[in-house]
């Protein structure tokens, strides 16, 4: 069992309030739940809608086609209806679309109507949307009605009430007037509750988690999701954050937070990710444990701000001037998104180097269900060493020489009688300017050619998910995941295939844990499938293994693969 | 309490006669005479010979990028105010490449202070203009003479009603230090715009061409008075005021932020048990 529902509007006609409300019900009834959300650039107007994905297995990716097309507007209408199954419906009010439609799959119910009648605020049409839609599918109101208690907690007894009996009006006219919803087949999981994550806040709470306690950014979609969320969070756990002047400020904030003594981590996309290089080379120079959220949006300049791609690979990875050790993240779902950015913490904080965790529009928005995430696997390794720390130090060098690369990371003003002292000039281990190219030597040698091959060390293989022997071999990076994976599924009747997910992608995983590279080598058909128009990471592999893909999929239209798509697009090889 | 043998760092590198030697020696006399130890200060600062001061001391140094001393300095604060943080910049690095970090701290009123090297001219990078160079100034890069008005920071600093605004002359140490010692005292974004003859570069605002006309505002004058402070912020010719020309009691952006009222954030121990509450909002 399977269902999708897509809700479509204008900007501002609350799609965002359907959509969440809709699939916090179905993930706390039990269902496993994908959305991902479609909007334009703009506050109010435009076409936007918000896609719902539940079933009562493991989903990872969205749908072209829908069972249920919920219609705030004629526009709506007009552009998905194509995209509803046979047997689905579309749900409408024809006095708000000013349009009557006649044929089986289109139900009429007065959204508006009933929210001036029931509710007596015609602002509440979207809470009887949703509850026609749950009458739809006949699962129930309870979930819907405790959704409804929190989400207006602070607005008092009436407007919950008044919710509620909309709800239950939308509900039943939707019941009553939907003569091909006799026999639900929709059957509600065994008492279960899921958690609902979207990637963004899944960033959020893993920084949380892993001891942030400075945040700083210059709000900028699709990364905002990440500066709201640490500002709601910032009273309640003690974080400190920033909204800045622009982005030059926010990756020298994170800096001087984090050289002052707490972890610090900063957020962008592309664009404002542009300005920051600058500050990326001064972490390199001072060692200067940050993270960096890089959420990348089509571009190139202002692009589709709103929309999706994955092409900022190589700029993250080639970004700033000079040479120092950086690794690039990129999660494939906000559970991965979650314990990445934990462990980026930890190698930003272990060897002082900034660590992206590089993710897009489209992870970003997404909401996945899971079980809930055990806790037991995330690290805190506290790294800055305080007066106690220090007690045997007679003197203290910031960026004393050692055999790993790796100096004492002392707190300023916390290491007793010990300075600390931090240049972007070349400097010599107390950190003071030099020129002479013997002190030149030892640390270059010290913060790069050190430190790499034990970070190299760190880096976890890439998954192989499908057959372990494959002929077939379909490799993604980051947000591709989800949508691959379930391809896999569909295909691995017919073929030997598999899906290599890379989410470590740099440096490249070393090839002593699992021998990747022997594996494709050994297929007879190897497709890189990536949200780029020249295939960055099918390059990256080919710089640094020498190993050449057979074939790209490709897609930069700013949009997701979404699973049909992407099965159309391996037609042509398989 | 410190002395000034605490404070003596590495060997200056500036030429011979810089107006830098008065401010490194008035800087540090300051920090003693307030009773500040080395380990309770961070100096931050950007690029050019001003730069530099902070190794030629004995404090945490952070000597980061041109035009960036700003944000570091604020965020440095934030992390922990406990410390006195001393942003310390030239006139390019504050007013030309962080200008908008420069109207933003403003804004902010991190309880900082920030000293600009003003020299009036690019000094490192062997005299071309500076946003304070005298219009009419010619240079390699100017052959028709410095076409803009000069920026005038203290005018600037006022209309946004910067919490502390100062001019001081390094020709005359000790009045310097005076103003240094009120601006790392008072409580909230300090700004002392010093007037720091390059001997090698500037050719027309020498020592000598300062020490004619500089003078100290009079002993009555109001720095309260913020539409005062602005006219005499205007004044620059055959006179040059010096003195604290403004200052107001505005909350600082650390006393804003409720979560590091009890201790520094710095001093704050982390522990997964205090945040794993968190998942359950997400269930």
């Amino acid at each position: 069992m399977e269902y999708t529902l897509r809700v479509g509007g204008e900007a501002g006609q609350g799609l965002q309030t359907i959509g969440g409300a809709l699939a916090q019900v179905f993930s706390k009834i039990g269902f496993h739940v994908f959305t991902h959300q479609d909007y334009m650039s703009r506050v109010r107007g435009g076409h936007n809608f918000y896609q719902i994905r539940f079933s009562e297995k493991e989903i990872s990716a969205s749908r072209d086609m829908v069972d249920i097309l919920l219609a705030l507007d004629l526009d709506t209408i007009e552009i998905h209806r194509k995209s509803v199954r046979d047997d689905g419906f579309i749900l409408y009010d024809s006095e708000i679309t000013k349009k009557k439609f006649e044929e089986p799959e289109f139900i009429d119910i007065p959204f508006k109507k009933i929210a001036l009648d029931v509710g007596k605020k015609s602002v509440m049409a979207n809470t009887v949307a949703t509850g026609a839609a749950l009458g739809i599918l006949d699962l129930g109101l309870e979930t819907f009605r405790n959704v409804l208690r929190k989400a207006f907690e602070k607005k008092g007894d009436e407007v919950i009430q008044g919710n509620i009996a909309c709800a239950e009006a939308g509900y039943n006219y939707a019941r009553k007037n939907c003569p091909r919803c006799e026999a639900p087949e929709i059957r509600e999981p065994e008492n279960r509750r899921l958690m609902l994550i979207d990637g963004v806040n899944a960033i959020g709470m893993g920084a949380l988690m892993s001891g942030c306690k400075f945040y700083s950014g210059y709000p900028m979609t699709p990364s905002t999701g990440i500066l709201n969320y640490m500002a709601s969070r910032a009273e309640e756990y003690n974080l400190v954050v920033e909204q800045v002047e622009d982005e030059i400020s926010a990756i020298n904030m994170a800096i001087g937070a984090s050289f002052a003594g707490v972890r610090a981590m900063t957020g962008t996309s592309g664009g404002g990710f542009a300005l920051m290089v600058e500050g990326l080379s001064l972490a390199g120079m001072t060692e200067t444990p940050i993270v960096i959220a890089e959420m990348q949006r089509p571009g190139p300049a202002t692009g589709l701000p709103t929309r999706t791609e994955q092409a900022d690979l190589l700029f993250v990875l080639y970004a700033a001037h000079g040479e120092f050790p950086r690794v690039i993240f990129e999660p494939g779902d906000p559970k991965q998104a979650f314990y990445l950015t934990n462990r980026a913490f930890e190698l930003a904080e272990k060897y002082q180097i900034p660590v992206f965790i590089q993710s897009d529009q489209y992870l970003g928005d997404t909401e996945w269900t899971y079980e809930k995430f055990g806790l037991e696997n995330i690290i805190y390794n506290d790294y800055r060493l305080r007066e106690k720390d220090l007690e045997g130090v007679e003197v203290y060098k910031r960026f004393k020489y050692s055999s790993t690369g790796i100096s004492l990371l002392a707190v300023p003003g916390e290491a007793g009688k010990h300075l600390v002292v931090a240049d972007s000039d070349e400097h010599d281990e107390e950190g003071h300017i030099i020129e002479d190219s013997e002190t030149r030597i030892k640390m270059v040698q010290k913060r790069m050619l050190k430190k790499l091959p034990l970070i190299k060390k760190e880096i976890e293989p890439p998954l192989l998910y499908g057959d372990s022997s494959p002929k077939i071999v379909l490799v993604g990076r980051g947000s591709t995941y989800g949508v691959i994976k379930e391809v896999v599924d569909t295909i691995s009747k017919d073929h030997k295939v598999a899906m290599m997910h890379f989410s470590q992608v740099y440096p490249l995983p070393e090839r002593d844990k699992f021998d990747y590279i022997e594996l494709l080598e050994n297929a007879d058909l190897t497709i890189c499938i990536e949200n780029t128009a020249t295939g960055q990471f099918a390059k990256l592999m080919r710089a640094e293994t020498g190993f050449e893909f057979s074939h790209q999929i490709l897609r930069y239209d700013g949009r997701p693969f979404t699973i049909e798509n992407l099965k159309e697009e391996l037609h042509a090889y398989i | 309490m410190p002395t000034s043998e605490d404070y003596k760092g590495q060997v200056p590198a500036w030429c011979p006669g810089c107006g830098n030697f008065n401010i490194l020696s008035t800087v540090e006399e300051a920090l003693v005479e307030l009773g500040i130890e080395p380990r309770e200060v961070l100096m931050v600062s950007g690029i050019g010979q001003s730069g530099k001061l902070p190794h030629y001391t004995k404090c945490h140094t952070f000597n980061g990028l041109h035009g960036r001393t700003l944000p570091v300095a604020t965020a440095a604060k934030l992390a922990n105010h406990s410390l006195h943080v001393i942003a310390v910049a030239g006139d390019g690095d504050c007013y030309g490449e962080g200008g908008n970090h420069f109207l933003h701290a403003i804004r902010r009123n991190p309880n900082i202070t920030l000293l600009v090297h003003d020299n009036q001219i690019y000094g490192l990078t062997k005299g071309q203009a500076s946003p304070t160079t005298a219009q009419g100034t010619h240079t390699k890069i100017q052959p028709y003479g410095v076409l803009e008005e000069p920026l005038n920071p203290l005018a600037l600093a006022i209309s946004q009603d910067c919490s502390f605004v100062a001019r001081g002359f390094a020709g005359d140490p000790g009045y310097l230090k005076e103003l240094m010692k009120a601006a790392i005292s008072h409580k909230g974004f300090s700004l002392l715009d010093i007037l720091q003859p390059c001997v090698t570069f500037n050719k027309i605002n020498t020592f000598r061409w300062y020490r004619d006309r500089v003078y100290k505002l009079e002993e009555e004058y109001d720095p309260y008075n913020r539409l005062k402070a602005f006219e005499r912020s205007l004044e620059w010719g055959d006179k040059i005021p010096n003195g604290i020309f403004y200052k107001n009691e505005r909350e600082t952006l650390e006393e804003g932020i409720p979560t590091i009222q009890e201790k520094p954030l710095v001093r704050q121990k982390f522990s997964i048990e205090d945040v794993k509450h968190e998942i359950d909002k997400f269930y």
